[in-house]
């Protein structure tokens, strides 16, 4: 293929240069930077120099621990119960605090359950990013069948032959175009508590047997609204390449199957799926990328309330990175973030990969 | 007989168009919700929430949020911001990573296919894993000005558009379109004696006009509506900040929420006109997207 015509080692070059030195100064010197970064304390703005602390600040994110709790006992030996019946045992501080224990310390209660008269808790370095971790986590779980399953009924919804049918797919798509920080202070309004939008149309649609949810004020429900939301926004984008799966599927063995006379179940479950799985493994790892990078939602919305329900990994990276400056820890979770798209993306290439 | 099945037939396409047009609601009501209550005083947009008037144009009607929002903040200059930021941008990125792209489809040079494989691989790295190493970067980074050389990019334009001009999605969305390009017309041209500019000048770019709007339109989308944790964190300054960061201003303790609905609107219709004008173009591009898998 390569001629004499083509080869051209300066114009080549010269071609290429201007866009991959800015690729390489904007996305790869960074990126690279991130993981040197997590292994020092770099401040924003510092007056000391910046030194090598090793692997310290993925310690201090990262370190978990279990202690069991002993309940109070009476000198005869009696467990000692408030006057609910609870048993009562020592406060944590004791252990994180005392210097019988150096390996806990500075660590505070993430959560706790009883195990016959004894507790046990877990206690980690850094509760506020061990729960943006599960919350993110939480986010990609739910989003992905909610926002993909819905995404594929739409999909289904829209490809059938009927006059007027752009129009409809027109507006599924209208909220994909739109910021999501102005879809966030929108929802805002409508989730919130008393003139809530939500609550009222609720309650209309109930004839008045819903009782008013204050949905992002609330610990139990302020995550869950976030992700309806998320999902109802990108559910037209994830609609548009289902789309393209069902119309890459072939009109013959539609036919075949309605001539085996098939029915509508059977036809799905054994012509549409299986000529949809790579758009679904597309869909499963687009929707999963997205949730790991959510910021906008929290930022106009909760700011990571109530009681930290909210948090995300990347608003922490945003909070410690610029709120409070520390730039090395901010990066510390940019990279533990990157490990987890890796992941995502070995997976991707493992379900996708040529099978014999 | 065939009456009854044409019932049948008639009862079941209603059918199909309710569920289709429920649906439609679903997607619909929060953005008609804005724009209906941007044109309302406060004390009535909370009162309507209660009812359908809520969706409609009832009432006290007028512009006077709109009014209200433009005294609040300095809309026009956030809006001549982005505008100016996406423009740039957009135009920067399609010439720089069409040549880069056309570099790498025609040309044959060393290092071609190792460079390339760079670029792909950064498809993977989301920019929120790296806003904050960059974030120092571009505070340090020098610039030479009218003023002389100066050290850092914060709260200027240049902050915002330099950064985002070449991007891995762009240049393979070219690639891939350049690939289908005939070759015998660029070898042709060479034959000929055109020079590697022409070719791109004369022949290819005037073939592109598909990849051209696909890129264009998933900036301008990026670059106008997503621009947020960005500026957010390279822009102090009133003077450079772009819309979507503008909405802080209507953060106050007590929330107006008519200017508030009646600046969201501001910002979302022109981008709902282009769509409504270019529908067919702006869905295509995001399909596009969804094939580099």
């Amino acid at each position: 293929m390569s001629s004499k015509l083509t080869r051209s080692n300066r114009a080549g070059w010269l071609f290429a240069l201007p866009g991959f030195s800015l690729l390489f100064l904007f996305i790869i010197v960074p990126f690279f930077f991130a993981f040197w970064l997590s292994l020092t304390n770099q401040r924003l703005v510092s007056p000391n120099p910046t030194e090598f602390i090793g692997l310290k600040n993925y310690r201090d994110l990262l370190s978990v621990s279990i202690i069991t709790l002993e309940p109070e006992r009476t000198e005869a030996g009696e467990v000692v119960r408030d006057k609910d019946g609870e048993i009562e045992y020592p406060r944590v501080r004791t252990i994180t605090r005392s210097d019988e224990f150096p390996q806990y310390r500075g660590m505070q209660e993430w959560f706790r359950w009883q195990s016959g008269d004894t507790a046990k808790v877990v206690i980690a370095a850094d509760v506020v990013f061990m729960k943006a971790l599960v919350n993110t986590l939480t986010f990609a779980l739910f989003i992905v069948p909610i926002q993909g399953g819905g995404a594929l009924l739409l999909a289904l919804l829209i490809n059938q032959k009927l006059r007027g049918i752009n129009a409809y797919r027109t507006i599924y798509f209208m909220p994909v175009v739109i910021s999501i920080v102005v879809i966030s202070l929108l929802w805002r309004f409508i989730y919130s508590g008393n003139e809530g939008l939500l609550n009222n149309i609720l309650s209309a649609l109930t004839f008045g047997a819903f009782t008013p949810v204050d949905w992002l004020g609330n610990t139990e429900t302020a995550l869950g609204s976030i992700i309806a939301m998320s999902a109802w926004q990108a559910m037209g984008f994830h609609m548009v390449i289902w789309l393209a799966g069902l119309q890459s599927i072939s009109p013959t063995l539609y036919e075949a199957a309605s001539i085996e006379g098939a029915s509508k179940w059977q036809t799905f479950r054994y012509v549409t799926w299986p000529g949809l799985r790579n758009t679904a493994v597309l869909v499963l790892i687009v929707i999963t990328m997205q949730s790991f990078a959510v910021f906008a939602q929290v930022d106009v919305m909760t700011n990571g309330g109530p009681l930290d329900s909210t948090q995300t990994l990347v608003f922490q990276t945003v909070e410690r990175g610029y709120g409070k400056q520390d730039i090395s820890g901010g990066a510390t979770i940019s990279v533990i973030l990157f490990l987890m798209v890796l992941m995502i993306s070995a997976v991707q290439a493992f379900l996708t990969r040529e099978r014999k | 007989m065939a009456l009854v099945t044409s019932d049948n037939h008639g009862l079941r396409l209603a059918a199909r168009y309710a569920t289709l047009s429920l649906v439609a609601l679903i997607f619909l009501f929060p953005l008609v919700f804005m724009v209906v209550s941007s044109l309302k005083p406060d004390q009535q947009l909370l009162a309507d929430t209660s009812s359908i008037r809520a969706f409609l144009p009832v009432g006290d009607i007028s512009l006077d949020n709109y009014v209200k929002a433009f005294e609040r903040a300095p809309i026009g200059r956030f809006m001549a911001n982005s505008v100016f930021v996406t423009v740039t941008t957009v135009l920067m990125s399609i010439l720089l990573c069409s040549l880069a792209a056309f570099s790498f489809v025609f040309l044959d040079w060393t290092g071609r296919g190792a460079l390339l494989s760079v670029i792909v691989a950064t498809l993977i790295i989301p920019f929120e894993t790296i806003a904050v190493p960059l974030l120092l970067l571009v505070s340090k980074l020098p610039w030479i000005g009218l003023e002389g050389l100066e050290t850092g990019w914060l709260n200027t334009y240049r902050v915002q558009i330099i950064p985002w001009i070449a991007d891995a999605l762009t240049i393979f969305l070219f690639v891939q379109f350049f690939k289908d390009l005939p070759r015998e017309l660029i070898e042709a041209a060479r034959v000929e004696g055109a020079s590697w500019l022409t070719i791109y000048r004369r022949i290819v770019m005037p073939l592109s006009g598909p990849v051209v709007a696909t890129a264009a339109i998933l900036k301008s989308l990026t670059m106008y509506n997503n621009q947020y944790l960005w500026p957010l964190i390279v822009v102090q300054d009133e003077a450079h900040r772009p819309v979507m960061v503008g909405l802080g201003y209507f953060f106050q303790l007590q929330i107006a929420w008519g200017e508030v609905m009646a600046y969201l609107t501001l910002i979302s219709v022109p981008v709902i006109a282009f769509y409504l004008v270019l529908q067919r173009a702006f869905i295509s591009s995001i399909a596009s997207t969804g094939v580099k898998g």
